[in-house]
């Protein structure tokens, strides 16, 4: 009873924040309004008894995601003016694709109507056998799983370098740290005693 | 499930508090606090002057690159909780199998390391 009322108020939650979320005026607001959403999803995935993958939502989307976001909003020049411009350019494009993802919603919806959400191939317990989700997870993943877990970590590597390739510019004449070099410079190195005769200028 | 679900109740407890605090010190502000706005109180006054431009500013691309950074290396700890629970649980072969996937995954991570810091992102200037 308390159980279907909590997942009634998160999805519901869930959802108006999403909304708020495309409505918005405000891009910073979004992105405020996206955390609201990641927490109450955490909050049902509790209830689906998925405590690790919860608590990755909360440590993972809403502790960088959003951090992420919230950068990306404030590098983009915000220009009201222009965004309402783009509204009518992109409404084409833009319904089509969100009519063929509703179409394909409500196509699973129908079907898990129909024949049960997972009448043939029930949904495991996430926390079967008294281990905790946490063990489930690690029981699979490192061995069973193992090729998924190396690609996800070859995928983390690819986004290392391509982020560095697209944007890391470094300034020239900056003048930077090398502590090598600093701690090996010596008088002889740094000093130079220049006999110079009278009416002449030096050269360095 | 239930029992499960109840370990949850004090977060529950909690958040209820959380909101209800918060709330008691919005709505108390609303109704005991004076109000007598007015739009001289909020403007600029002797030696201010009215801004010329919006203070909102482009960030620098280097903060999106450091947060960049900061989602792969969380990731990658991520990874490393599951493993570190279940790993002294597993029978010996799936042992040595999981603890090496884990040390190539760490390998891949740390080469990533090496060229972030080869590159000289971790700078600022």
């Amino acid at each position: 009873m308390i159980q279907a009322l909590a997942f009634y108020v998160m999805a519901a939650v869930t959802v108006l924040a999403a909304l708020a979320v495309v409505g918005a005026r405000n891009p910073v607001h979004s992105v405020l309004f996206l955390i609201t959403a990641f927490f109450s999803a955490a909050g049902l995935f509790v209830l689906l008894g998925a405590e690790f993958l919860a608590m990755l939502l909360v440590v993972v989307y809403v502790g960088a995601v959003a951090v992420l976001f919230l950068f990306v909003v404030m590098m983009l020049d915000i220009d009201f003016a222009k965004l309402k411009a783009g509204f009518a350019q992109y409404l084409p494009i833009g319904g089509l694709v969100g009519g063929i993802l509703a179409t394909e919603m409500i196509l699973v919806a129908l079907a898990v109507g129909r024949e049960g959400a997972a009448a043939k191939n029930a949904l495991p317990d996430a926390n079967a056998g008294g281990a905790s989700n946490i063990e489930a997870i690690g029981q699979v993943l490192y061995t069973d799983y193992s090729y998924f877990f190396e690609a996800a970590g070859l995928i983390l590597l690819v986004a290392m370098i391509g982020a560095i390739v697209l944007t890391l510019r470094h300034k020239p004449h900056v003048k930077r740290q090398d502590i090598g070099a600093q701690v090996a410079r010596t008088p002889k190195k740094g000093m130079e005693v220049v006999q110079i005769k009278p009416g002449s200028g030096v050269e360095l | 499930m239930t029992a499960f679900l109840l370990q949850y109740l004090p977060i529950v407890i909690f958040l209820g508090v959380a909101v209800a605090i918060g709330l008691v010190f919005m709505v108390g502000a609303l109704v005991v606090a004076p109000s007598a706005p007015d739009a001289e109180k909020l403007s600029a006054y002797e030696c201010g002057f009215p801004a010329f431009e919006d203070s909102r500013m482009k960030f620098d691309v280097r903060f999106y690159l450091v947060s960049i950074l900061f989602i792969i290396f969380d990731l990658e700890v991520a990874f490393l909780f599951p493993w570190a629970v279940t790993l002294m649980k597993m029978p010996h072969g799936a042992q040595i199998f999981a603890f090496t996937s884990m040390m190539v995954f760490l390998a891949d991570l740390t080469l990533g390391y090496v060229y972030v810091w080869k590159k000289g992102a971790l700078e600022w200037e």
